[in-house]
């Protein structure tokens, strides 16, 4: 994972709160195999409308996102975060987010930093009255710097940790082998073994067919 | 020391406990595999050349993309069909038990854990996909994880977590009839907000949720995610052994006795601390409907559409206003007056074989308002079976509805059934958000009960709409206890 410090580049002001991924990145463009090539999925529903923040000139190749609170709930795709990397994303101000989507970020080397929400209002006012005003992310100092604004960003210690030593966690991980397979030695009989295969007799499953006549489903 | 439900089963699974701030590392008892979360994850382990650790603690089945017609020919959508095979030959390569489309055991990964006995008390469970928190029903500890993570599980078995806080949620008395356990869950949503379980494990609990039955308890626990909790548990009890033994992968035997005897102390001690505590009286719990677009925006049927300018909070405000001009509404419009153009009626969330059974019982001599499009998905291949040998799916099909093949369908739309541009839907699923069952398409989330009697009258609807035959109750009992012993058990 690539290390993260510190970062500068244009903040692009999301007024929404509640921003779930299905918008960040709807189902329909999950279906790739790889991990790259999702950043025309970004906001795509919100990106047909000219006047999202992204279409403005201005705006366009921001890589600090600056979101109102909630940001990321719902579905856990990790999408979401490579979504916003591929177009450019390096950081997501937000004054609350999504437990699942800050530990992807986390995975992922995108800086997912709280600030407090009048904080956050402060720093849209800049980009908003100034578009294009860069916004600086110090995971160093902790700080987000807006033109003269200077606020405080909160960030677990162990993901501030990782994001600056550009760890990757199973490598981690596995340094605890031993740990594991201890522990494996103590677990119980009675806990579920997917292998071998149980299952009730194998029924023949009929295939539905459409019903005749118009039907409205695409 | 006394502890709460979640820590007991926190606590069991700790394989090493993190020094200087680092999470602890967890072990996971069941791994839950599913094609839109996990190719990239066994690209990873390829590009590493790492095995998976444990595939007799993984299983696999297609549901997110599946059709739920003609699941027999080659899948229409090539980059869908794309993705089934990448996870076909990913289980092949790893030596994963995968169940197929076309298989007696696919379905929704939700109810193929429980249907086949897999997930059980006490348990740590994990999948790409954030409604695990369904399995929390049984007193386990089950969470929805990122692809990063499910590269970490198959590769270690474990994972870091960071620690969680834990959030009581009491629901006093019993449910008035007509009200179930999605009004429950719903109402449960809009008090305490999208944001309000965010950091917590919920256990729900009170005289209300004892006396759900088990598919009751999975629907709770399916929305905890909706809230913003990562999990939600219920402890567990005799409806859960009841459901549990027998089953495919039950324990036996000697096996059995200790599991139970193991169970019967998951519960939190009596003087055990909650960070918080919410509490729901169960006899104000109407029949519940979302306006919105984010599964909060919800309220009793018998209200009327808000009115933003009345929304003190500025943000709520906005929210409020954006969503009702993107789902088409007027404040102070009654919800009751609201029509609707499809009804959709499964998902992880309710398409069990009680929501089949309790929708059947409702439609049953009826039929559907004219202009609707109705779609019953059973949850799995399984509850298909099921629903077919007791008739059930002639009840839909004279009714006018679509009986459809397993999988997430128009939950989420990743498979041909999609709502169309403006298109309207009240859903048994758990997700209202914008676009979420197509682009442009408006979600009402509802329970199985709202949903058929919606069917019925095309405007949104509750049991009390409907004329009811002379000596007829329709309180939402399913139409026959469930017997475990069935040819198809579900």
């Amino acid at each position: 994972m690539e290390k993260f410090t510190r970062h500068t580049g244009v903040g692009v002001p999301l007024r929404r709160s509640n921003v779930d991924t299905d918008q960040i990145i709807p189902a329909v463009h999950l279906k790739r195999i790889t991990r790259t090539g999702f950043e025309d999925a970004l906001f795509s529903a919100w990106r047909a409308d000219p006047a999202f923040v992204l279409n403005q000139d201005a705006y366009r190749n921001g890589s600090v996102l600056v979101a109102g609170s909630d940001f990321g709930t719902g579905s856990s795709r990790e999408h979401a975060v490579w979504a916003l990397k591929d177009y450019g994303f390096r950081a997501v101000l937000s004054p609350r987010f999504a437990d699942i989507f800050r530990g992807n970020s986390g995975k992922q080397g995108l800086l997912a930093a709280q600030v407090a929400p009048e904080d956050i209002e402060l720093i849209w006012k800049i980009l908003e009255t100034r578009p294009g005003t860069q916004v600086t992310v110090d995971l160093v100092a902790r700080t987000a710097t807006c033109d003269d604004v200077v606020v405080p960003i909160a960030v677990d210690d162990y993901t501030r940790w990782r994001l600056m030593e550009g760890l990757d966690d199973i490598g981690l991980t596995l340094q605890h082998a031993d740990d594991i397979t201890a522990y494996e030695a103590s677990r119980e009989a009675w806990r579920p073994r997917t292998l071998p295969a149980k299952h009730l007799p194998v029924v023949p499953v009929q295939a539905a067919r459409a019903v005749s006549g118009p039907t409205r489903t695409r | 020391m006394a502890g709460t439900l979640a820590e007991k089963v926190w606590q069991a699974h700790v394989v090493r406990r993190g020094e200087n701030g680092a999470p602890d590392l967890l072990y996971v008892d069941l791994h839950l595999v599913h094609e839109v979360t996990s190719p990239q994850a066994f690209e990873g382990l390829r590009v590493a050349g790492r095995p998976v650790r444990r595939p007799d603690l993984t299983i696999a089945t297609e549901d997110h993309n599946t059709p739920t017609l003609d699941i027999d020919r080659p899948i229409a959508d090539l980059t869908s069909r794309t993705q089934i095979e990448t996870l076909r030959a990913n289980a092949a390569e790893f030596g994963i038990r995968l169940h197929s489309l076309g298989d007696s055991d696919q379905g929704i990964v939700h109810q193929v854990g429980p249907q086949l006995g897999l997930t059980m008390p006490g348990l740590t469970v994990v999948c790409g996909d954030s409604h695990t928190s369904t399995h929390g029903a049984f007193g386990a500890l089950a969470f929805g994880i990122g692809t990063s993570e499910v590269e970490h599980v198959l590769a270690t078995q474990t994972l870091p977590l960071a620690p969680f806080r834990t959030m009581a949620i009491t629901v006093d008395g019993r449910l008035p009839p007509g009200a179930t356990s999605k009004d429950v869950i719903l109402a449960i949503i809009a008090r305490i907000g999208t944001g309000g379980g965010q950091g917590y494990v919920l256990e729900y609990r009170g005289e209300a949720i004892r006396a759900l039955s088990m598919e009751a308890r999975m629907t709770i626990c399916n929305m905890s995610i909706e809230a913003g909790a990562r999990a939600g548990m219920i402890a567990p009890d005799e409806t859960t052994f009841a459901y549990l033994e027998g089953r495919p992968h039950a324990p036996e035997g000697a096996d059995w006795d200790a599991a139970v005897e193991y169970w019967r102390t998951l519960r939190s001690d009596d003087d055990a601390t909650f960070d918080a505590e919410v509490v729901l009286a169960a006899k104000d719990i109407e029949p519940f409907v979302t306006w919105g677009t984010n599964p909060g925006q919800g309220l009793p049927l018998s209200a009327d559409v808000p009115d933003p300018a009345q929304i003190a909070d500025e943000s709520a405000r906005v929210a409020a206003q954006r969503a009702l001009e993107y789902m088409g509404l007027t404040p102070g419009q009654p919800l009751r007056s609201i029509t609707v153009d499809t009804v959709f009626i499964g998902s992880c969330t309710n398409g069990r074989i009680e929501d089949l059974r309790s929708v059947a019982k409702v439609l049953k001599g009826r039929r559907k308002a004219e202009s609707v499009r109705v779609l019953v998905v059973p949850a799995s291949a399984r509850v298909r079976l099921q629903a077919e040998a007791e008739g059930l799916d002639r009840i839909f099909l004279d009714f006018g509805a679509e009986w459809r093949n397993a999988g997430c369908s128009m939950c989420l739309g990743m498979n041909p059934d999609q709502l169309a541009p403006g298109e309207r839907a009240a859903s048994t699923s758990n997700r209202n958000f914008e676009g979420r069952q197509g682009k442009g398409g408006r979600t009402h989330l509802v329970s199985p009960l709202v949903a058929a009697a919606t069917a019925i009258r095309g405007t949104l609807s509750s049991l009390a709409d409907l004329d009811l035959p002379a000596g007829e109750t329709f309180d939402g009992s399913p139409l026959a206890p469930l017997d475990p012993r069935l040819l198809v058990q579900v």
